[in-house]
């Protein structure tokens, strides 16, 4: 029987998959793809939970989490183009422009 | 479909709640167009069309001023408390407005969607300062912080302003992902994401205070907050954006947004997570210090100007979560204060620097500034002003909001933090009279001839220096308008 812990458990797993990504990867669409996995893994957390207490504003939830998503990818894709354009690379260790 | 039901969900809807963010939308929209239909490289009109769009929002919503409006079954509310933040983002973004038309004529990008993106972010600052739900917190959140990833990365041909907004986004959304898995975990033990009811719960069930999955939950929802308000440990982001983003948009980002971010962290902990109080302002002491300290000492050793402010404004949110430690209703009147008063006189030393630049800013530095208290004269004295109100010298308003923060948290025993807080302000006495030293006692400097006022910036600078002034002087009646907003 799968119960809603075994749920709360994969997302968790998911979780830190992606912030340790996030945290480890060089590659900026790599680094965006786990963020996603962060939301998603959220996401997956929001549906068991409200099956669990048994009201929808979890469900809610989910469709805003997904709709914001899809805005931040639009926006960190094409600022990832605009990069791109002017240093012909996307590796995180070329944002060196700004320190101190 | 149920008639009743939807009968139901009718009487919840009280637009009158969100007119404000509503009305600025649409303008937002409507500017778009007319940006699309203007002849390119022509913005004045926009500018000055987006400003009459933020008065006319100021008074919508002035509306709710002692005349609370509750709405969308209680997910958001505009009360004396979401107006006082409205008033302070509503100011940020038209003084940010009004320096903006020459900086971006002589940069070179008079792109008509910077305002209505101004306007569309400061729409979100107001939604999240009346959000009473983790919902629409969140979204007012995101409406807010997309906007903005797309103005600080705005001057897309040049490589520091592309990275500014990447590094703004990714770190923006990895913290997205923070505050969303604890309104989750929240909402697992209590649920609902409604503030009031995620205390209301806790108070019926007093045991959830020791479930791992509350404090978890309450942690990193918290986690998400201080990332967006820059307070060290999780400040790693705001030098590099402050530094890349254009001008403007670095002083709008450090006064209106990051006082958004305060309303809604504020309406979170204080009512939502009270339970929790004990724990929250033992890590808040520390964090607070942290910010403080962390802020002021890096500053010290910065030579780009746009740098060292933002420096100055870790440090600045530090002084802000002293007010939060406190938690008491001089300390969060306290914060109030303290992010109007920081609005005017950040905004006012951004718009000299605005002026002073070069176009590209690579004069913008300590050293770059040699000179210009005699060769401006009137500028120099100006951005002093400023500068001693960001130090928190009387009679400017910055000592004023300063004794009000540090005041509620001595009320509440907690004197070493107020001890710490006034040490620290005396270490950043250091690196803003570097600035002042520069600009009188050095003389080699260039001959500023570039420097060109225009009534917009002017304007700016003048309404900054009188809420500088103004609220130095005569604080009372401020500070009861921010007594009447708190809780």
């Amino acid at each position: 029987m799968i119960s809603v812990h075994h749920y709360l458990l994969l997302s968790a797993i998911l979780f830190c998959i992606g912030t340790f990504g996030v945290l480890t990867r060089k590659n900026a669409i790599v680094i965006f793809m786990c963020i996603e996995v962060m939301l998603n893994s959220v996401n997956l957390t929001f549906i068991a939970l409200s099956r669990h207490v048994g009201n929808m504003d979890g469900q809610i939830f989910v469709f805003f989490v997904m709709t914001v998503a899809a805005a931040e990818a639009a926006v960190g894709l094409a600022l990832m183009i605009a990069f791109f354009r002017n240093r012909e690379s996307i590796d995180v260790d070329d944002f060196n422009m700004l320190k101190w | 479909m149920d008639a009743n039901l939807v009968q139901e969900a009718m009487q919840n809807v009280n637009f009158q709640a969100i007119m404000p963010s509503l009305v600025l939308s649409v303008f937002g929209m409507v500017l778009l167009l007319v940006s699309v239909f203007s002849p390119r490289g022509k913005t004045t009109h926009v500018a000055w069309l987006s400003f009459i769009a933020l008065i006319v929002t100021g008074f919508v919503s002035l509306n709710g001023w002692n005349n609370p409006q509750a709405g969308f079954a209680g997910s958001v509310v505009l009360d004396n408390f979401a107006t006082f933040f409205s008033m302070t983002c509503l100011i940020a973004a038209g003084l940010t407005i009004l320096m903006s038309d020459s900086y971006l004529q002589r940069e070179g990008y008079p792109v008509g969607e910077y305002y209505p993106l101004i306007l569309f972010t400061t729409a979100g600052a107001m939604w999240m300062a009346s959000g009473t739900d983790l919902m629409t917190i969140f979204l007012g959140l995101e409406v807010l912080s997309v906007s903005l990833y797309v103005l600080a990365g705005f001057f897309r041909g040049q490589t520091r302003s592309n990275e500014a907004g990447l590094k703004y986004f990714f770190l923006g959304a990895f913290s997205t992902g923070f505050l969303l898995y604890g309104v989750a975990l929240i909402y697992g033990v209590t649920g609902t994401t409604k503030i009031d009811g995620i205390a209301q719960f806790v108070q019926a069930m007093p045991d959830s205070t020791s479930n791992v999955m509350f404090i978890a939950g309450g942690m990193l929802l918290l986690t998400g907050f201080l990332f967006k308000v820059a307070a060290a440990p999780f400040h790693m982001w705001t030098p590099d954006v402050y530094q890349g983003a254009p001008t403007p948009i670095t002083a709008f980002m450090s006064a209106g947004p990051k006082a958004a971010a305060f309303a809604a962290f504020i309406r979170v902990t204080i009512i939502g997570l009270e339970s929790l109080q004990a724990d929250i302002t033992a890590v808040f002491w520390v964090l607070a210090v942290l910010t403080m300290t962390v802020g002021n000492f890096i500053a010290l050793s910065q030579k780009d100007v746009k740098r060292m402010l933002a420096y100055s404004s870790i440090s600045h949110a530090g002084y802000a979560l002293v007010g939060l430690v406190a938690w008491n209703e001089i300390g969060v009147t306290g914060i109030m204060f303290y992010m109007l008063v920081y609005t005017f006189m950040n905004m006012g030393a951004f718009a000299v620097l605005v002026l002073v630049g070069k176009k590209g800013e690579e004069n913008l530095t300590i050293d770059g500034l040699a000179g210009m208290g005699y060769k401006r004269p009137v500028l120099g004295i100006v951005l002093c002003i400023f500068l001693f109100s960001l130090m928190g010298m009387p009679p400017t308003a910055g000592f004023a909001g300063k004794f009000y923060i540090f005041a509620g948290a001595v009320k509440a025993g907690y004197i070493w933090l107020a001890v710490i807080g006034v040490l620290n302000s005396a270490v950043s006495l250091y690196y803003y009279l570097r600035v002042m030293v520069s600009m009188y006692f050095k003389d080699e400097g260039e001959d500023f001839a570039w420097v060109s006022m225009n009534t917009a910036t002017a304007i700016s600078i003048v309404i900054a220096l009188a809420g500088v002034l103004v609220m130095g002087v005569i604080p009372g009646p401020f500070m009861e308008m921010a007594k009447l907003a708190g809780f």
